[in-house]
Parts: structure tokens; sequence; C-alpha cells
């Protein structure tokens, strides 16, 4: 994988015509501390890390196409789910957010580069590593991680197979490499940023970026924390999730969750700023309610903190316990809902045509407010147990992480791809791969929420035979969802290597914001000189002109 | 094109992770304050009730049901029950009963039992004046024992509270340990 | 077989577009949550549909908008962007309505949320325990005191698992077991829920009741069941290898047949005790022993004595199932489990004879043939 990659990314840099170009060869991506190879280096990373996930994926939906064991044993199974979700999170979805923030925030912001260069070099080539490593574990003796992303004590402690220790370490690598990323993203806004531009006029990607970084590096060392306990718990007699010592297994999942509901924004905040950059230059109209935008943004950022208990209302808590943790959930959904609107306010009267990069942004609004729908039905605790733990919970999440997440950074790669490489994509191709992305992602995870009410619980890997039919349509589905990233590869790799030359800076004709006022293809250093504040102000994306 | 970013700035943006790692493992006695306080997870304080409150108003006017419960976990080989299911107690009077054990082994075996009640609203209200899971437990080589607990039930426990349950799980602990 | 999956899929198809139309074909087709048989079942399905609906109604609302604007608002069209951009007014009133409507939910979800924590008398306590992965009714009071038994995946369940003629012949595919906890009707049931090893969760969709196992820790729930019949549920926890193989069944019946129930399974309980007091032979050992090891054992050690290379150890050439002197801690190990693994202790799950019979199994099965045999009388004084 990586000589290809290396390869695409030369590639793209035969075009620089830069003086003070990259160095030549291999050498150049090990030692580059240039923010584009890194944010390359993450993109690729992450799709590689997306294709190895989805593979696991595909190999749980051969295993529900139908009843009865067919193909793989349930241990090997439940490594799947495990594993599927650990990349999808840590190695996909994290990564490629990163990967964009690198790319794109020294030019939105009109800096030369990344605050710490160095560092942001260590915290990529931590990842490869670390992603390695995870991977390993599923050929260690007694197999890999097979309980479960979320880790629940004591299935992971007492009961789990030795590998778990390096799946521990690799935990700690990934969240020491995200940490660096977040210190780097919060010290390149805060120093970099040209002196023209104030905080409330950076474009909304770098603001919800800014406010996700703060996510991480509170978050983050609290995963870490985790799993150190369990570490301990496992080899040095500790027993923080041990009832024979003393300790809880509920408290391992107040101590995960005070990570995981934060981790949920870290991976849908920096969406919510893409999609904030697409709609209004296909809009053609400046962003409807900016600064409320930014307030929800670090509103939703703030209740993220006070909401876990919510993923675990059925582990006996008491009512006081759950009354709070329903308001504070459904609290949510007002700057949730905000954002939503100001969308759809932005495309109102706007003048909208229908380019690749705005028809995924639609598809996002559309599709996410579906799971953040089914989110706010979650969030009421009676209800909640009925849904907890079937279907109905997987086809929520993946309706805010697929159709969410992934759907943001898809619009986000079709949004900027042609600046980065200087070619652009075939568009024909784009829309097939836009249709039959969008109806297969649906035939895959809609039919999950009948499933869920139904009764089918997560994390089984045969079930009864009244949920056959769905699950046949919603493996059909995913089998189809799979195959449409191979056409994504092939419409990525096609635009770099024999794409349409771009002349303009402006790639597309309305859109606003520093990095269009950079050459196309982008150089390979960013701004060198400071762009003045009229000029900042003049391509603000929020401000009327 | 800025000043150069300003030591300061460093240390306090180093500062958060290192401080939040600290702050998972603060929550490990956050949580068991939370529990003593709230009853959450049904646990109770591993601590006898020194005194016994003879100020405690007795509260002839309801009975609650208490229900005993045992659990052994695995590698344990003593068996382990209350000597009756079910108990009808008068809030705030004091009331003694037994759990009956036997190790069925020919080694001497050490043990730890945790206790937990149910519901959660009770579990502030149930107090324990003297109980054999306060400490750890050597069990003589096929030897029966008696082991008794001394409780009383508040009568500050909500009146909508009709049962309470009071579980123990047994563990072996390994000598050394 | 595609054939049918196809008109049976293209049925399903049919059936979710009349989903527009409210309250049509929801029930009989498993889209969407029954009712129920207990007061809490219904009042949470009643707030599953209120929440349902507002849902429905914004989604309408939004999209709606949305879909209107991109159909006129379009370039194509020669529509002129506006350029409007700010309005504290709006701002303000879709901040302050979905606030509104938060609270038209959130007043129902608390009613029904503080109903569940009904702590009324109960007519009686069941203490559930989860096992990787079965699980362990004791009935702890009222008249049925004292009745305790395991509930295993019913034995066609799981030879249908890779059998798929099996299979289509058992319309409870999964979710039959081999001994279901019987309850009366219109009675008060308490549930104390607790866990042998890891987390597991009890539900039973129909009582709406679901609620986490924890190990050392006790939780409850409660349900009046007001209908008689047969009510399934799963574990909804992962709990490890066979977490998606351990189905719950319960079985309501009128109180009368609930009486005779319980006198039934006290003179089954003395009968299985009198059965230890005899001798039995090789042929009846073995046979009964490849009964219980295949429902008890074979999930971890395999149906040929295998095991899981690194997670569960092998039967066949293990020292503590072939060798002679090692006979008091293979006894042992069945009784109390190890600690620290996934090996439970069966002492209080099987009777002496069934016991001996599987320890005589595995020292003879397996290519393991030791020639051992192991009586009930000696299980009986290993206790």
């Amino acid at each position: 994988m990586a000589t290809t990659t290396t390869e695409i990314e030369a590639d793209i840099h035969a075009h620089d015509d830069h003086n003070h170009g990259p160095e030549p060869g291999l050498m150049r991506w090990v030692k580059t501390t240039n923010h584009k190879d890194i944010g390359y280096l993450y993109m690729w990373f992450a799709f590689s890390m997306l294709l190895i996930g989805g593979a696991m994926a595909m190999v749980i939906r051969l295993e529900l196409l139908m009843p009865g064991l067919q193909y793989v044993e349930p241990q090997f199974f439940n490594q799947m789910t495990t594993m599927h979700g650990l990349i999808m999170v840590f190695g996909a979805i994290m990564p490629a957010f990163v990967g964009l923030a690198n790319i794109m925030i020294p030019p939105m912001i009109g800096g030369p580069d990344m605050a710490l260069p160095r560092m942001n070099n260590w915290s990529f080539w931590i990842l490869p590593f670390a992603g390695a490593m995870l991977l390993s574990t599923m050929f260690m003796e007694g197999g890999g991680p097979a309980f479960g992303w979320t880790f629940y004590a004591p299935l992971s402690t007492t009961f789990a197979p030795d590998s778990t220790d390096f799946f521990i370490f690799a935990i700690h690598m990934l969240g020491f490499s995200s940490i660096m990323g977040a210190i780097n993203i919060i010290a390149t806004v805060m120093n970099l940023r040209a002196s023209g531009m104030k905080l409330m006029d950076m474009p909304l990607f770098v603001w919800t970026w800014f406010i996700t970084a703060f996510l991480l590096i509170a978050a983050m060392p609290v995963l870490a924390g985790a799993v150190t306990m369990m570490l301990t718990d496992r080899n040095f007699g500790t027993s923080f999730f041990d009832a024979a010592g003393g300790g809880d297994p509920v408290m391992f999942q107040h101590i995960f969750w005070f990570f995981g509901h934060p981790e949920v924004y870290i991976m849908i905040l920096p969406a919510f700023g893409i999609v904030s950059q697409i709609i209004p230059t296909f809009a053609r109209k400046p962003l409807f309610g900016y600064s409320s935008m930014v307030y929800a943004t670090a509103s939703i950022a703030i209740l993220s903190f006070v909401v876990w208990a919510h993923h675990m209302f059925l582990t006996g808590m008491p009512v006081a316990g759950q009354m709070y943790f329903m308001y504070a959930t459904i609290l949510i959904s007002v700057p949730t809902g905000v954002k939503v609107f100001n969308w759809v306010t932005t495309m109102w009267r706007g003048s909208m045509s229908f380019e690749i990069p705005m028809m995924w942004a639609v598809a996002f609004v559309i599709l996410f407010t579906i799971g953040g729908l089914s989110g706010l039905m979650l969030g009421i605790v009676p209800a909640d147990i009925q849904y907890h733990d079937t279907y109905f919970v997987v086809a929520h999440f993946h309706y805010v992480l697929v159709t969410g997440a992934l759907f943001s950074i898809i619009a986000g790669v079709f949004y900027w791809l042609p600046k980065w490489c200087g070619n652009m994509f075939n568009e024909k191709l784009a829309t097939i791969h836009f249709w039959w992305a969008v109806i297969s992602v649906n035939v895959l995870f809609f039919p999950m929420h009948f499933l869920g009410l139904a009764g089918m619980p997560r994390r089984i890997p045969d079930y009864s035979l009244q949920f056959a039919d769905f699950n046949w349509i919603a493996s059909i589905g995913g089998f189809a969802f799979g195959l449409s990233f191979i056409l994504l590869a092939y419409i990525v790799v096609d635009c770099i290597r024999n794409g349409k030359p771009v002349k303009e800076a402006r790639v597309w004709e309305s859109a606003k914001g520093l990095e269009w006022t950079l050459p196309t293809p982008a150089p390979y250093h960013t701004f060198t000189e400071e762009p003045p504040r009229e000029l900042i102000l003049k391509e603000s994306s929020h401000s009327a002109h | 094109m800025k000043e150069p970013i300003a030591k300061s700035f460093w240390i306090k943006l180093v500062c958060v992770p290192v401080l939040m790692f600290g702050f998972a493992f603060a929550l490990v006695p956050l949580y068991d304050i939370l529990c003593d306080i709230t009853g959450f997870n049904g646990r109770t304080t591993n601590e006898s009730y020194q005194e016994v409150r003879s100020s405690y108003e007795i509260d002839e006017s309801r009975l609650v049901s208490v229900t005993f419960s045992a659990a052994v976990a695995a590698g344990f080989p003593v068996s382990f029950r209350p000597e009756v299911a079910r108990m009808e107690v008068v809030p705030g009077k004091v009331y003694t009963m037994n759990y009956l054990a036997e190790n069925r082994s020919n080694d001497v075996v050490i043990g730890q039992a945790t206790p937990s009640i149910a519901p959660y609203q009770a579990a502030t209200h149930f107090k324990k004046l003297e109980c054999f899971c306060f400490t750890r437990q050597e069990f003589a080589a096929k030897q029966p024992v008696e082991m008794p607990v001394r409780f009383v039930v508040e009568p500050s426990l909500d009146k909508n509270v009709h049962n309470v349950t009071l579980s123990y799980n047994f563990f072996r602990i390994k000598p050394d340990a | 077989m595609l054939n049918n999956r196809f008109f049976s899929t293209l049925f399903k198809i049919l059936t979710l577009s009349l989903l527009a139309v409210p309250g049509l074909a929801f029930a009989e087709y498993g889209l969407n949550l029954p009712e129920g048989v207990t007061p809490i079942s219904r009042d949470i399905y009643g707030l599953h549909m209120t929440i349902f609906w507002v849902c429905v109604g914004i989604a309408v609302l939004v999209f709606g908008v949305m879909i209107y604007s991109m159909i006129n608002h379009r370039k194509s069209k020669g529509a002129v962007a506006s350029n409007f951009h700010e309005s504290t007014t709006i701002e303000l009133v879709w901040t302050i309505v979905p606030l509104l409507i938060l609270i038209i939910i959130a007043v129902p979800a608390t009613r029904v949320l503080i109903d569940l924590e009904d702590t009324s008398k109960a007519d009686m306590t069941v203490k559930i325990t989860g096992y990787q992965w079965k699980w362990q009714y004791e009935y702890i009071d009222a008249e049925g005191e004292g009745i305790n038994f395991f509930s295993n995946l019913a034995q066609k369940s799981r030879d249908g698992i890779k059998n798929a003629a099996i299979r289509s012949s058992d319309e409870n595919y999964l979710q039959d077991v081999d001994k279901r906890l019987v309850l009366p009707v219109d009675t008060r049931v308490r549930f104390l829920m607790t866990s042998n090893d890891v987390i597991h969760s009890w539900w039973i969709r129909d009582f709406g009741v679901k609620q986490d196992a924890n190990p050392g820790f006790i939780n409850d729930a409660w349900a009046y069941i007001e209908k008689e019949g047969v009510y399934r549920g799963k574990c909804t926890e992962l709990c490890g290898k066979d977490h998606g193989f351990m189905p719950i069944v319960v079985e309501v019946v009128s109180k009368a047949a609930y009486a005779k129930w319980v006198a039934d399974e006290k003179a089954a309980a003395a009968a299985a005790a009198a059965s230890g007091d005899r001798e039995w032979s090789m042929d009846e050992l073995m046979t009964q022993g490849a009964k219980v090891y295949s429902t008890n054992c074979a999930a971890c050690h395999g149906v040929t004595g295998a095991g899981v290379p690194g997670a569960f150890p092998a039967m066949t050439g293990s020292p503590i199932v072939v060798d002679a002197d090692k006979i008091p801690a293979h006894i042992d190990i069945i009784i109390n489990g190890k600690s620290g693994t996934a090996m439970q202790a069966f002492g209080k799950q099987l009777s002496d004879s069934d016991i001996a019979a599987v320890v005589t199994y595995e020292r003879n099965a397996f290519g393991n043939n030791t020639g051992e045999i192991v009586q009930p009388a000696e299980i009986k004084s290993a206790r």
C-alpha cells in the first residue's frame, strides 16, 4: 500500500513548479514536515484503513446474509465487529479529519504551514505502527479483541485473550497521535492565523476543528486512563473494574463514555464545518447565521461532556440520574437543530447548482438529520429500554457516522481535490458513484431500524428466522455500498493521474475563502506572505459584500 | 509571521492532556463518593455502622420485606446461602440473620464477599452493624460456618419502597494478595 | 429459494411503502415494537409512537422546505441568490420552538420513567443470573421458593446452527431454550439480575424489561404480566463468543397451572437427587455424558474436544482429563470452576449423575480412551 500511495503522491507533486519543492524519492514522505504532504499521508492512511475496516464489514454482512453460521465462527465474528468499529473510528474517520485539517487549515487562515511541523510528522508516523499493531492482534494466539469497540470490562479484562495488551498499547499510541495532532491545530489557529483574521472571521471548518481539537485534548487522555487501568487490572493485580477486589465493572463504562461521548462529537463537528463550507459555495449565498453556527458548535462541545451516561441507562441507575441524562441529551438536539436549520436557510432563495460536492453535502444534511432524529428517540429513557443494544442503535450511529461523518469527508475530498492536484475529476463517474452510494447506503442501514424494533440485538453472528428478510436486504445494500468505494478509489486516482487540468484558482466559481486565492494546483508552500485584511474580508464566506 | 509561540502557552496546552489523564484516575474515588451518596449501582459502604443508633424512631406502621441473596464466583469451592430467603422487618429495629457457608475442598480458602443492595433507593438506608463482608474470611477445610449479619433498615427509607434485596457475591482471594 | 426470497422481499418493500399511512400494517410484519403485555410495555409503546410521529413531523417540515428550495431555487431555473445571512428573530424562533417540542416530549417520558421505578410490594421474586452463555433462574420466595434451574439454548436450535435442513424446520430457531422460565399471570414479579462472569442483559420486549446483569452487583426490575402466553427475548449485552446463542423464553400461565408446575418441579428435583444414589453403567454414563457435554461444554471446548487454541483448552490428551491421579482435580474443576477464566462452576448447574456422566464421557471420548468410570456417588462425596 505504502508504495502505491507514494507513487500517486509523487505524481501529484510532479506538477509542482515551485522553487523549493519537495525532496525527491521515498524519503520525502518519511521526513516531510510539509502540512500538505502530511495531510495527504493522513488521507491515504485513512482510506486504506477504510478499505480494511470495510472488508471486515463485508465479512459481517456476509455472515448475516442468511440465518445460520455459514462462513465464520462466532469468536471471529466478534473480532470482526470489534475491529471494524475500532478501525473505522480510530483509523479511518479521525485520521481523515486530521488530514483535511492539515491540508486545509493553513490555506484557510492565510498561514504558511502548521505551527509544529516536526511534531506533525511524528503524529502521523505513529499511526501506521499503531494500526499495524492493532491488526496484528488478529494473528496472535487466542485471536484479537472480540469484546466490541467499547471493550466493556470484565469481558475485556479477566475474560480477554492475551493479545489485549497489544490492543491497549495500540490505543495508547493512537491517542497520543490524536493529542499531538490536536495540539498542533490549536497552536496553528492561535499563532499562524493571518493577523488580519479575527477569530470571528475564521471559516467554519477552522472553527469546528478548533473546537474539536479542545475536545480531543480533553477526551483522549481519559481513554488513555481507562486503558491504563485495564492494563494494570490485567497484569499488575489492581482491581479497578473487578468486583472481587472492590472494583466495579460499571465504573469502566462511566470512564469509557466520559471519553466516548465527546469522541462522537470529535467525529461529527469537523463534518459540520465541511458542509458549512460547501453549501454556501453552491447556493451562491453567504452562510446563514455564521455566529450562531459557532455558538452552536461550542455548546454541543460543552454539552458533550455532561451526557455520557445516556449510553448506560440500563446498567442500574437512579431515576434522578436517568432524568438528568435524558434532559441533557435531548437538549443537544437544540444546537444541532440550529445547524440544520441554518443550512436549509442558506439554501433558501439561493441560486443553487448541484455539483458533486453539493450533492454529497445535501445527502449529508438529509441523512444526518435522520440519524439525529433517531438519536432523539434513543435519548428518551423508557423508549431506550426497548432500543438499547439492538439494531436500532446500529442504524442510528451508522446514519450519523457513515452518512454523516464519512459523507462529509467524501464531500470535502471532491470539493478540494481539484485544488490539491490541479485536475478535475470525472464528473460523470462521480455522479454515478454518488447515486450508487447513496441508494445502497440506505438499503444497507434503513432496514436496521426495523430489525432493531423487531427485537434483533447487536453484535450477534446469527439470528432467528423472523429477521431473515431485512438482514438479506441490508447485506445486499452493504455489498453494493462496499463496492462503491472501489469506484471512489478509481475516480480519485484517475483524477490525480489523468484528470482534465484546472487553470482557475477558484475551482468552483462562487467559492469563497483564502484557499481559493492560491494558484491551482496548490503550491508546495502555502501563504509565504500574509494575506491582507481586505482580502480576508472579501473572501469571508459569511459576510455580505 | 506572528511572534513565536509563548512558552506559557505551550505549558498550558500540554497540561490539559496530562491533567485529563489524571482526571480519569480521579474519577475512581469520585465514582465511589457518588455511589455512597446516591446508592448508585446498589453499592453500600463496606464499613460498619459503629454505633447502634438508639435515636432511631422505630416505625411500627410498616413492614419492609428484605430478601437475601447469595452468589459464589467461579473457582471458589464454598457453598454459601442465606438461612432464610426473606424477612419482614420493622424500620429502625436491629435484626440479625445468618448466612451459612461450607468449604467443600480439602484446603483452607480465603474469600471476600461484596455486598450489593437493590433497589438503589434503599442502599443508603440499609445499614450493616456487623457483617462478614467487612473483612476477608478464612474457611477451614470441610468446615461449615455461620456468618451473621446485623442490620437495620433506617426509618428514613422512602415509604414506597417495600422490597429490599441484600445480595452477597463471594470471591476467592489469593493468599498473597 | 431465491425466488421465494425475492417475492418476500418485494412484499416487505411494498409494506414499507405503506408505512406512510398511519397505523397500517405495523405489527404484523415485525416493523415496529409490539405493545406488549405489561402496563409498562404499553406505556413505552405509546411514548415510542409519540416521539416517532414528532420526529416524522420535524423531518417532513425540514425536508419539505429543503426540497422545495432545491427545486425552485436553482441556478438552472434562473434563480438569483438573495444575500440575507442573519436574522435574530428567526434564529430565536428555531431555538425556542424545538425547546418547546422537547418539553412536550419530556413530560410523558418523565411520567413513564417514574412509573418504571415503582417499588411497591412484589408477589414473588426471581433471581436471574447470567452465565456465559445461559441463564440461571432461582425462585427465591413465594410458592416456588427453592426452584432453581439453568436455561440453555434448545438442542434443536444448536443443531440447526450449521444445518440448514434442521434450521428451516425449526420455527423457533435460536429463540428456544431447554427449560423455560414459568411465571403466573396477573402477578407482580420482581426480577433480580446479576451475573456470574461478564455483563449480560436480560430482555423481554413484550414486558418492557431490559436490565443489565453486572457481575458482583444486583439490579432489579419488575413486571406485571396481564396475558398468558410464551414470550421470547435475547441477551443484549455482548458477553463473548456465544452472545448470540443465549435466548430467553418465558411462559406465562394461569395461577392454577403455575401451582401445578411448582409441584411438578419439586417432585422432579427430588427424583433427580435420588438418581445419584444408584450405580450407573458405562453405556448409561456415556450416553448421558454426551448430552451434558453438548449442552454445557461444547460451546467452548468444541464438539470434537479440540477447544480453541489460546482461548479454550482442548479435551483431547489434556492431562487433567487423561491422568488417572487427576480424577479428583477433574471433578473439582467442573464443580467449582476456575477463577479468572471462563470455566464456570457447574456444581449448582448439574446433578451428581450429570457430572459423573460428563467426567466419564470426557475421559473416554475424543480419543481419550482411559476406560475410567466415575460414579455419581463419587461426585456426591466430592461436593
